[in-house]
């Protein structure tokens, strides 16, 4: 090998190890708070979505499963259908804005959820109405910061500590766990004032839908109480499908 | 006119075992229903004064928003104490509650419950809340006995509550149990939590507020306060009266039977007495005694029925009515306090009121039970009664 050879060979070596080291700079490069909550919501939030979900109550003796279909649209409008089991059977739940609906088919008397009733737990999970109402984005309601990465349920994370931007927001402070790859949160933790854990969510597994990676499977736990939680199982997720207007209508709950 | 009272008061001790069962049973209903009202009246007399003593004072001010019938205004029932209120506190003729609706975690299990902050220094109300220290690092709270069964919390026991403060975000902390109370007022007991008023103020986010202030049982001037309304002693009580009004009609219906039994067995002596004694009530009438004097005669002996066993129930009833007013009745566990601010041992009431009341009512009766079948005399022919007929 003579000198211009060698020459030309240390240059390549030291340029491919320069752009190596840019790239791998480039990728664990934190971003703020702002685009990771931005990612989330790209990777969460869409125009309409049907999903038919199966959520499994474990209670202290026993448990049972609901299976639900929900057409929703944007953040606003949602309707529930509940399709088992046999006795919540045909139990709807209309959500327009911050109002809630409920429709019951045995007493066939829809029920306007307001007020404080929006802080008990539906049909006796660890959500509560109040939580499945939430729609607002992330970024509206919290300061994000990224505290760190971390590996969890099997994932490489970035760690968002969420503090409230205003007092009238039902948990100071949050802990996101996102997914570097994904932008999917796949574990919360939420704490009260005091800074108290409350409750928690793991998405233990993820679906791809199109272009989005969206839950499969999640635990909801109240961590101050004593058990399993409240599983969550999508069996089929649709984004931006067709709704007719009528279903998100009051009339539609007697349907 | 002497005549009829002799003659009523012979023929009714000749017929012998037969008005001694006519009076006993008749006694044994005079018995029971001035037991039966007392139970209720005593009911009512201890109910009132404990929750008096416990809960209500001489009346309370509730802030505008307040429904205690209605647990989800409790989140927004608050309000800054207003000067007229704060004068009576500070002049120790009142005192100020604040409620929050909070959930506490014995055990990991969710029990629903009601935050009470209470002054731990104040003397209006029954409430030993001189244990809740105000100061303590730890929320100190004091609870009741009901409550500690059913959150199997004892004193000394740290406890997860959360609450939310008044702008609706969480909080949680751990409490210390400091006191459990035994009160027969399950208002202020079942899922109730005590803790002094500014540690509430604090955790709620809501200084010098209150839901609610309760005046001394002996405050007798009750200002108006814009904002706030004040509830008198009848309208706290009135769910209690009309909850005894409705247990004392049920229970009547026990005694209307009782009382039915009787007058049936003095309606049958009567109407026995004129067909056995028509030849009697014929010599009577040929002898010159007016129907109306022999009408007279025999009603007056149904109401001796009603005479004797007022003596009789006197004799037997006074030392049981007595002994039952001093020792009370148990009542089993399974029923204790009915739901009302009792405890296991219920004092019955009596009035001079209700036991001449009673009395009268049942001399009443008496009277018209056996008036009613000497109406035949009326029509009875004298020469007929004498040959032993009845038409």
């Amino acid at each position: 090998m003579n000198r211009s050879t060698l020459r030309q060979f240390s240059f390549r070596v030291t340029a491919l190890a320069i752009l190596l080291f840019s790239v791998s700079a480039g990728s664990t490069q934190t971003p703020s708070g702002d685009e990771i909550l931005n990612r989330i919501d790209q990777n969460l939030r869409a125009a309409n979505r049907i999903s038919i979900s199966k959520m499994t109550i474990h209670g202290r003796r026993s448990s049972r499963t609901l299976i639900a279909k929900s057409w929703i649209e944007g953040s606003r409008r949602s309707f529930t259908e509940y399709l088992a089991p046999a006795r919540e059977k045909g139990t709807k739940m209309l959500k327009l804005d911050n109002q809630l609906w409920t429709y019951s088919p045995s007493t066939d008397r829809t029920i306007r959820i307001s007020g404080h009733m929006l802080r008990q737990s539906v049909m006796g999970s660890d959500l509560s109405y109040e939580d499945l109402l939430e729609d607002q984005e992330l970024r509206k309601l919290y300061t994000a910061e990224v505290t760190g990465t971390d590996s969890t349920l099997g994932r490489e994370c970035w760690v968002v500590q969420l503090t409230a931007n205003s007092t009238a927001i039902a948990y100071h402070t949050r802990k996101i766990w996102v997914d570097k790859q994904r932008y999917l949160p796949i574990q919360e933790h939420r704490y009260a004032k005091s800074g108290k854990l409350l409750k928690t969510t793991q998405i233990d597994e993820a679906q791809k839908v199109g272009e989005r990676w969206f839950l499969k499977h999640a635990v909801f736990k109240d961590a101050l109480k004593k058990g399993k939680g409240t599983e969550i199982e999508m069996e089929s997720v649709q984004f931006e499908v067709e709704i007719p207007t009528y279903k998100f209508s009051k009339a539609s709950l007697k349907k | 006119m002497i005549l009829i009272p002799q003659l009523a008061v012979r023929n009714i001790l000749g017929a012998g075992l037969r008005t001694w069962l006519n009076v006993i049973v008749l006694s044994l209903a005079f018995v029971a229903i001035i037991l039966s009202v007392g139970f209720n009246r005593g009911l009512l007399q201890q109910a009132s004064t404990a929750m008096i003593d416990a809960e209500l004072g001489g009346g309370q001010y509730w802030q505008g928003e307040y429904d205690p019938y209605d647990p989800f205004t409790l989140q927004d029932a608050h309000a800054e104490i207003p000067e007229a209120l704060a004068n009576l506190i500070s002049s120790g003729k009142a005192t100020a509650i604040l409620a929050a609706p909070g959930t506490l975690y014995p055990d990991g299990r969710i029990l629903p419950v009601t935050l009470r902050g209470i002054d731990p220094h104040q003397t209006i109300l029954e409430i030993p809340s001189r244990f809740l220290d105000a100061t303590a690092e730890t929320p100190q709270a004091l609870i009741g006995a009901r409550m500690a069964k059913s959150g199997n919390l004892g004193i000394g026991d740290y406890v997860t509550v959360r609450w939310r403060d008044r702008h609706g975000t969480y909080d949680a902390r751990d409490i210390v149990i400091t006191q459990i109370m035994n009160t027969t007022v399950p208002t202020v007991d079942t899922r109730q939590v005590w803790l002094p008023l500014r540690t509430l103020q604090e955790m709620t986010n809501m200084p010098d507020q209150a839901t609610l202030v309760v005046l001394d049982k002996n405050q007798t001037q009750a200002p108006e306060v814009a904002g706030w309304s004040f509830m008198n002693l009848d309208f706290l009580l009135k769910d209690l009266h009309d909850l005894v009004k409705t247990r004392l009609i049920a229970r009547s219906v026990l005694y209307v039977i009782l009382l039915f039994l009787a007058m049936i067995a003095i309606f049958d002596t009567q109407i026995l007495a004129i067909f056995r004694r028509r030849k009697e009530i014929g010599t009577l009438i040929a002898m010159g005694m007016t129907r109306s004097k022999v009408i007279q005669l025999f009603t007056l002996e149904g109401m001796l029925h009603g005479v004797l066993a007022a003596g009789l129930g006197a004799i037997y009833g006074t030392p049981l009515l007595a002994y039952f007013a001093k020792n009370g009745f148990e009542i089993p566990q399974s029923g204790a306090g009915f739901g009302l601010a009792i405890g296991r041992t219920l004092y019955p009431y009596y009035s001079t009121t209700m036991v001449v009341g009673t009395t009268a009512l049942v001399m009443l009766v008496v009277t018209v039970v056996s008036f009613i079948p000497t109406r035949r005399i009326a029509k009875l022919n004298p020469t007929d009664a004498l040959r032993g007929k009845i038409t």
